[in-house]
């Protein structure tokens, strides 16, 4: 069937900003989506909040809306636009919702705007438990067994049907509070009773329970002529228990017959047929009792989601693309493959390797998340790792983790400990349990015992007990010294580094000796080397290759080797030699080539923005004429979409991985560089290794990028250029450390070197407090020292991110803060221009940041971070390199950052392009967004550690407008009217008052704790006194409950009182309060609220304000 | 003289299998299942389930499968899987050494079976590369050898698939027919309760000539409604008319539609001019198009997986379907009075036919799935539909 012809212009709404359960995967379809759109001629009309991302590139959409995805703020745009479609199914949950309301507010049908790829029906069929259910058993599925129940009469009737052990939610709480698993009935009786009390509406689900039954996913898509077609079928390592996000999967399924994965496979598309998804991509997941094959559908979502990004990465058939274009009415036989060239889309891809998915979590993040798993995703990335056998897969996956792993790392708290202890460890669902069995096999466990407490199939455990085997091995063998004992372990995945270790364990030397002698040279080396014949990761290398044993590239071609692939879509493995030698794939092409590294999984500190800089770096240097090659291991990503880059290898981010990735190609051809600037901390670790290796780095030098990272010559520099740095100083010891901080004065900043995202970064305001940080937070040593600074209290900061080719230096953008310093930078708001300092502080950070790159002498990206304190320019830090606000401020002030950057990188001259404008006449406001909701217990406060997982972008006329777009983007719906709470700390009060004033003049009520109150009503605003939790009820928490409040400002000093405020901002979060935590970001929200009462929000989009710029 | 090209490859330390290649070319590994050696041609299939049902459908008779995806094996055998107890395929090729299996179906290990079942496998083998051989050069006779001692006579291996005259011209199908009549009682297979029985009552009687069929086919026929009865191969044309057909089945198997022919197209064309409805399935559709005055002709690959799309030419249709052969019924020579009703999206090449105003239809794939998508059951319902 031809395309639609009946419409030409189709609006497609995005996710908004990367939170857990939604990240850059809904950049990746949106993406493919908007591509498929144009291809066919139509016009797109995007909303999207999130400027990280490549679908808001203003030359995807014809016309890009960085809006709050808001049925208010959506229907602004669909009255301005009017378009003839929506397309709903790109931006995950939030566009799936945002559409839905603009259906049942009747949006949709007052301008005439049809749904394409589902309908509301067939969402609300797919969202609503009971509806969903009442599908299910109308075509036959099992749903599994569940009543809701609001007295304990009632969960006793239920229980009849569900039997034990049952789970039992509370209904309306957050992080499934108060609910739990019972086994026996006196356990079901406190549990629900608990939920019950726990449950706002007093009432509890209560569900037969699946746990340890083994979970899948199917990947479907469907066409408008009712073709359906499986794309992947998703294994769960990990059993029902742990959501989906979170667990360990393979594709394909591995433990099926095939008789039971065509039940699955025609359930699924029995699934799409009853819930109506006329067209696109959907999955649908199944739990299977694994004793008897019983099969219960789980859930279904009509879209495309996380899992088909991953089974777009790990098939090759591009889910999103093909939805997009099915959604206008082709159908699936229309459509090519483009892998092949010469398929069809309709088919269903087979593969002949085995995908392993592992996600990552940030738990330690977040002080008192207990980090455990449960059916609430918690995870903020993953990574994806392709073998030719599960082995090899799983291991690449670990060491692609970049956790510190390069294989089944030992679990040393569990290294000689009781059987009792290591079945406790292993019976909670922790983010390291697949790490525990294999540990556990070391400790005497076997498959049986494994299997009967976590539930992995034995099918797993098997080839995980494989590799303890091995590894044991090796350990009383030593490393075998031929090609094909050595070809034998590479083929199970062992890393070299995971080999040199095991190597150097071989040679039993006491004490430890062994693996500190594998460090250093000198005879003692060489006598260790020679008995274990490796003893570093290089060492092992070298004898591989002595060996001859290479890996070789395989093609990702959707079809086993069926078809001749096109696309060279490759992972490594090692194979037999077949014919003569081992059949490799990879054909290098004689072209000039460079090699840009990707940022590996996300996590806090490393997202989307630095996957938004190697895209731009593979679309500017293709442009410049090179080809282009991609290495990343991130499943979520546009960097690896196959069309992202001329070449695409879906491997690990280890020096091992990228050096044979980069021994093939410059095999043929020249390679002009490698990118490590663009792909955050992950490629940077890397630099060292590769400039040994005689592999040239484009860009500023990984020297510069030391240097800067490098206190003492950092320090040495600023003194060159003198410029003013707060006190600083570095300790080595607890002893040092203390007299570093006597040294300064207190407050002070501490925190390790080397890392990124602030980890474990803290204000400390006396010496007990460092004590403490030094006895829990860091290892303080010779090998990991800590840096001190002085925090300069109430200082204003500012980013600066510029442009240098070496000579050249342009500022793109200047950001101020609004939280102050001591907030870490990723976790503040911040504005473009700045809004509130003097053009002469301005100008002086800009000639700061100008001399600095050229001290540095950076070829490339360069952020800079300044503190403002009485009109003084504090230089915090410099990073020669991609930052986290590129796709900020390239998407404020519309030009091409990144583009210009790789250019720049790879040789050309800021001359070579137009002067890059940086004035504009607006504003825009970046605010981060933050996974509190998601660790229930956690206290929900910034502070120099980051935290966010995502941001958005407001933009508008004023600053007020466009922080409250960035508000609204965020989730925080600032109210117009009502109570709002005041609870600040002493040094604040003056500066907040202004704001408490202006809420007073918009009609608010204001209370107050005993201070703040006396302070307030002492300046003459009527405030009324409220009871702080301490000081009896009601308290200022009762009333946020019993909904009265609708604003809190809320700061805090020194230990106890953070304590004593947690409850409050507990409560906000629950309760869905908007909250500031700082008196700079509470003045903005005043005058954001007054600007909203006075007007309203109006959209615009980028190409608008760009083109009257 | 020594073969150049197996003095290339020399034996590793270990190998306790080989494949050797017509052209002399050899690839070690290591053996499972049964010891000693057999000769076929070299195909590969696709499929990521269903293994054993590939391994025991007799259209596989005289071929060695290699199995695209790595992991074989995993979910061990079990009795319900089998697909016939006939002659199939002689050998298989893998890239990962078996494991132990793990589902609760199994009931025993895949080595294990293939050891009592005469087959020989291949461990440790770049299943891709070999693939990407075929796909270039055509699917190669060859020996497949297992031996734990490692010791082969290479030379002699390489004479024995050089003399193999290889598939085309072979009528495999009177080798793994059955020899005698059955009358054929099962249902299809569900979860819970297995196989079902259906009592051979008054219903549509099907006799379904058996070349080397897979069970699943008369279980879709008995599903469908069908008092299903199975004969040989060479089952004359008088035979089959006493037995008073409404319909007759002709199945799929291995080997050369025209040398099948020789014997089974007569008795088509008998049954066609007495106007009884037909269904052919693979191998039987071919012969109904050579019945019906078409050609048949060798493929270079021939298409073996679960994941063939087929194009229903009456409306547009896709189906999913699983696929193995390696002869097709050439689509430009089919005659008046025969419509394309089917064709391969990824080659064109011709899937089904019917009689234009006659009942009597054929798919050149496998409807009755086992392994595969299930897509295609419709066409034993409309099969049987058509003789009530």
């Amino acid at each position: 069937m031809p395309k639609r012809t009946d419409i030409s212009s189709i609006l497609v709404i995005g996710a908004g900003p990367i939170i857990i359960g939604q990240a850059c995967e809904f950049d990746y379809s949106g993406t493919q989506a908007i591509k498929a759109l144009k291809e066919e001629g139509y016009r797109v009309i995007l909303v999207n909040s999130n400027p990280a991302t490549i679908m808001t590139d203003p030359d995807m959409a014809d016309a890009t809306y960085i809006e709050p995805i808001t049925p208010e703020v959506v229907a602004k745009v669909i009255e301005k636009e009017r378009p003839d479609a929506l397309l709903p199914t790109m931006g995950g949950q939030t566009a799936l919702n945002c559409a839905l309301d603009l259906f049942e507010n009747g949006t949709l049908e007052k301008f005439g705007v049809t749904m394409i790829g589902a309908n509301a029906d067939a969402i609300d069929k797919a969202e609503n438990r009971q509806r969903f259910r009442e599908a299910m058993d109308s075509i036959g599925l099992e749903s599994a067994r569940s009543g809701v129940a609001h007295t304990m009469d009632e969960a006793y009737k239920v229980l009849e049907t569900t039997g034990l052990p049952a789970i039992i939610r509370p209904s309306f709480t957050l992080g499934g509070t108060g609910g739990g698993v019972a086994y026996n009935r006196s356990e079901f009786e406190q549990i629900v009773r608990d939920g019950l009390d726990a449950s706002p509406r007093t009432e509890v689900l209560i569900e037969e329970s699946l746990l340890g039954w083994k979970e899948y996913e199917m990947e479907v898509v469907r066409d408008r002529n009712d073709n359906c077609i499986i794309i992947c079928a998703i294994e769960n390592v990990d059993p029902m228990g742990v959501h989906t996000g979170d667990s360990i999967t393979v594709a394909p399924a591995l433990t099926l017959t095939d008789k039971e994965y065509q039940i699955m496979r025609t359930a699924s598309l029995e699934v799409l047929r009853e819930i109506g998804v006329e067209t696109g991509g959907s999955n649908v997941q199944f739990a299977v009792d694994p004793k008897t094959g019983r099969l219960i559908v789980i859930e279904m979502n009509p879209r495309v989601s996380r899992s088909s990004a991953l089974a777009s990465k790990a098939t090759g058939f591009p889910i999103a693309r093909v939805a997009a274009k099915l959604a206008v009415g082709y159908t699936l036989d229309e459509i090519t493959n483009e892998i092949t060239g010469a398929t069809p889309a309709s088919f269903e891809p087979t593969i002949d390797y085995v995908v392993t998915k592992i996600p990552r979590f940030a738990f330690e993040k977040f002080k008192g998340a207990k980090a455990e798993l449960s059916t609430a995703m918690k995870s903020v990335g993953e990574v994806m790792a392709i073998g030719r056998n599960f082995k090899e897969s799983v291991q690449k996956a670990l060491r692609g983790l970049e956790t510190g792993l390069d294989g089944f790392n030992r679990v040393e708290e569990l290294e000689g400990a009781s059987r009792e202890e290591i079945a406790a460890a292993l019976a909670r669902a922790t983010p390291d349990r697949l790490l525990k069995a294999a540990q556990a096999f070391r400790e005497g466990f076997t498959v049986e015992d494994i299997h009967a407490i976590t539930h992995y199939d034995r099918w797993f455990l098997r080839h995980i007990e494989d590799i303890v085997l091995e590894e044991q091995n090796i350990i009383s063998e030593g490393l075998p010294n031929d090609a094909a004992g050595l070809r034998r372990l590479k083929a199970m995945g062992f890393s070299d580094a995971r080999l040199a270790k095991l190597a150097v364990r071989s040679v039993h030397v006491a004490g430890g000796l062994g693996e500190t002698q594998a460090l250093r040279s000198g005879l003692l080396h060489d006598t260790l080397r020679a008995m274990a014949g490796a003893t570093s990761e290089s060492e092992v290398r070298a004898l591989r290759w002595k060996h001859g044993v290479f890996p070789v590239f395989k093609r990702i071609d959707s079809c086993a080797a069926e078809f001749e692939a096109i696309t060279p879509y490759m992972y490594s493995t090692y194979e037999t030699p077949l014919f003569g030698e081992a059949e490799d794939e990879a054909m290098p092409s004689d072209r000039k080539k460079v090699v840009i590294l990707g940022g590996g999984p996300n996590r806090i500190g490393q997202g989307i923005e630095f996957d938004y800089c190697c895209v731009h770096a593979c679309f500017a240097l293709a442009d410049a004429g090179y080809e282009t090659i991609m290495i990343n291991c991130n499943p979520e990503t546009v960097s690896t979409d196959y069309d992202t880059s001329d070449r695409l290898y879906f491997e690990p981010l280890t020096g091992e991985d990228v050096l044979e990735i980069l021994r093939v190609e410059q095999e043929k051809g020249e390679l002009a560089g490698v990118i490590v600037q663009f792909g955050g901390q992950t490629p940077l670790k890397l630099a060292a290794a590769l400039e040994y290796a005689g592999i040239p780095i484009l860009g500023t030098s990984p020297d510069a990028i030391d240097l800067a990272e490098d206190r003492e010559r950092f320090a040495a520099l600023v003194e060159k250029l003198k410029l003013k740095q707060p006190a600083n100083g570095i300790a080595r010891s607890r002893d040092e450390a203390v007299a570093v901080a006597n040294r300064i004065g207190y407050p002070v900043l501490i925190r390790p070197s080397y890392v990124l995202g602030g980890r474990a970064m803290e204000i400390v305001d006396s010496q007990s407090q460092l004590d403490d940080y030094i006895a829990s937070a860091v290892t303080v040593s010779g090998d990991s020292p800590v840096l001190i600074d002085q925090y300069l209290r109430d200082a204003i900061e500012c980013d600066v991110d510029a442009l240098c080719d070496g000579d050249e230096v342009v500022v793109a953008g200047v950001m101020q803060h609004i939280e102050e310093a001591g907030i870490h930078s990723g976790d503040s708001a911040c504005t473009l221009p700045t809004h509130s300092l003097s053009e002469a502080v301005v100008d002086e950070m800009i000639r700061q940041a100008g001399a600095l790159a050229r001290g540095l002498k950076v070829r490339g990206l360069m952020n800079v971070q300044f503190a403002v304190k009485d009109e003084e320019v504090y230089l915090i830090e410099v990073n020669p390199r991609a930052s986290r606000t590129v796709p900020f401020v390239a998407k404020a002030i519309g030009q091409p950052v990144a583009k210009i950057a790789s250019r720049i990188m790879a040789g050309e001259k800021l001359a070579d392009f137009p002067p890059l404008v940086r004035d504009i006449s607006y504003m825009a406001v970046k605010e981060a967004v933050f996974p509190f909701s998601k660790f229930p217990g956690v206290d929900p406060v910034l502070s120099p550690e980051m935290k966010s997982t995502g941001e958005v972008m407001g933009i508008d006329k004023n600053f007020p407008l466009a922080f409250a777009k960035a508000q609204l983007g965020a989730g925080m719906h600032l109210p117009e009217e009502g109570t709002a709470f005041v609870s600040v700390k002493n040094s604040d009060k003056e500066y907040i008052l202004p704001a408490v004033k202006e809420l007073v003049e918009q009609g608010f009520r204001i209370v107050a704790t005993g201070g703040t109150q006396k302070y307030l009503a002492d300046a003459g605003l009527p405030v009324e006194r409220v009871n702080k939790v301490a000081e009896g009820r009601p308290h200022i928490v009762d009333k946020m409950i019993d909904g009265e409040i609708a604003l809190i400002f809320n700061t805090t000093e020194g230990w106890q009182s953070l304590k004593d405020s947690h409850s409050i901002r507990a409560t906000a979060l629950t309760e869905k309060i908007p909250y500031f935590t700082t008196a700079a970001a509470s003045r903005a929200a005043s005058e954001a609220i007054a600007a909203m009462r006075g007007s309203q929000l109006e959209v615009r989009s980028l190409q608008d304000y760009y083109s009257t710029n | 003289m020594a073969d150049p090209a197996s003095s290339h490859a020399p034996k590793p330390e270990g190998a306790t299998g080989v494949l050797v290649l017509a052209d002399g070319q050899v690839i070690w590994g290591r053996g499972f299942g049964a010891i000693g050696d057999a000769v076929g041609e070299v195909c590969f299939n696709t499929s990521m389930t269903g293994y054993q049902e590939v391994i025991t459908d007799p259209s596989y008779a005289g071929q060695i499968v290699t199995f695209t995806f790595p992991h074989i094996g995993n979910v061990g055998i079990n009795e319900e899987d089998i697909e016939s107890r006939v002659d199939s395929a002689v050998g298989c090729i893998v890239r990962e050494d078996v494991t132990q299996a793990s589902n609760f179906r199994s009931r025993g290990e895949f080595g294990n079976w293939l050891r009592d079942h005469g087959k020989i496998g291949l461990a440790g083998v770049d299943t891709r590369a070999l693939t990407r051989r075929i796909r270039k050069s055509g699917a190669p006779n060859a020996v497949i050898a297992h031996h734990p001692d490692g010791a082969f006579d290479v030379p002699a291996l390489v004479q024995k698939a050089k003399a193999w005259p290889g598939l085309e011209g072979m009528d495999l199908a009177k080798i793994v027919s059955r020899q005698i009549e059955e009358g054929w009682e099962g249902s299809t297979w569900t979860l819970e309760k297995g196989y079902g029985r259906s009592p051979r009552d008054e219903r549509p009687h099907v006799v379904a000539i058996d070349y080397g069929a897979k069970d699943n086919i008369f279980r879709n026929l008995v599903k469908a409604g069908a008092r299903v009865t199975v004969v040989p191969a060479e089952t004359s044309l008088e035979k089959i008319l006493e037995l008073k057909p409404d319909g007759v089945f002709l199945s799929n198997g291995p080997g050369d539609p025209a040398a099948t022919g020789q014997y089974a197209v007569p008795t088509i064309k008998g049954l066609l001019d007495r106007d009884i409805p037909l269904f052919g399935i693979c191998l039987g559709h071919q012969m109904l198009a050579i019945a019906a005055g078409a050609k048949t002709a060798k493929m270079f690959q021939g298409h073996r997986g679960a994941n063939h799309p087929v194009q229903r030419k009456s409306d547009g249709v896709v189906e999913i379907t699983s696929m193995n052969h390696g002869f097709a019924v050439d689509g430009k020579t089919l005659p008046e009075g025969v419509e394309e009703t089917h064709v391969s999206l990824f080659d064109g090449t011709n899937c089904g036919i019917a009689l234009t105003g006659r009942k009597a239809f054929g798919v050149q794939y496998h409807p009755e799935a086992s392994p595969g998508p299930q897509d295609s059951f419709y066409l034993f319902e409309k099969f049987v539909g058509m003789l009530r």
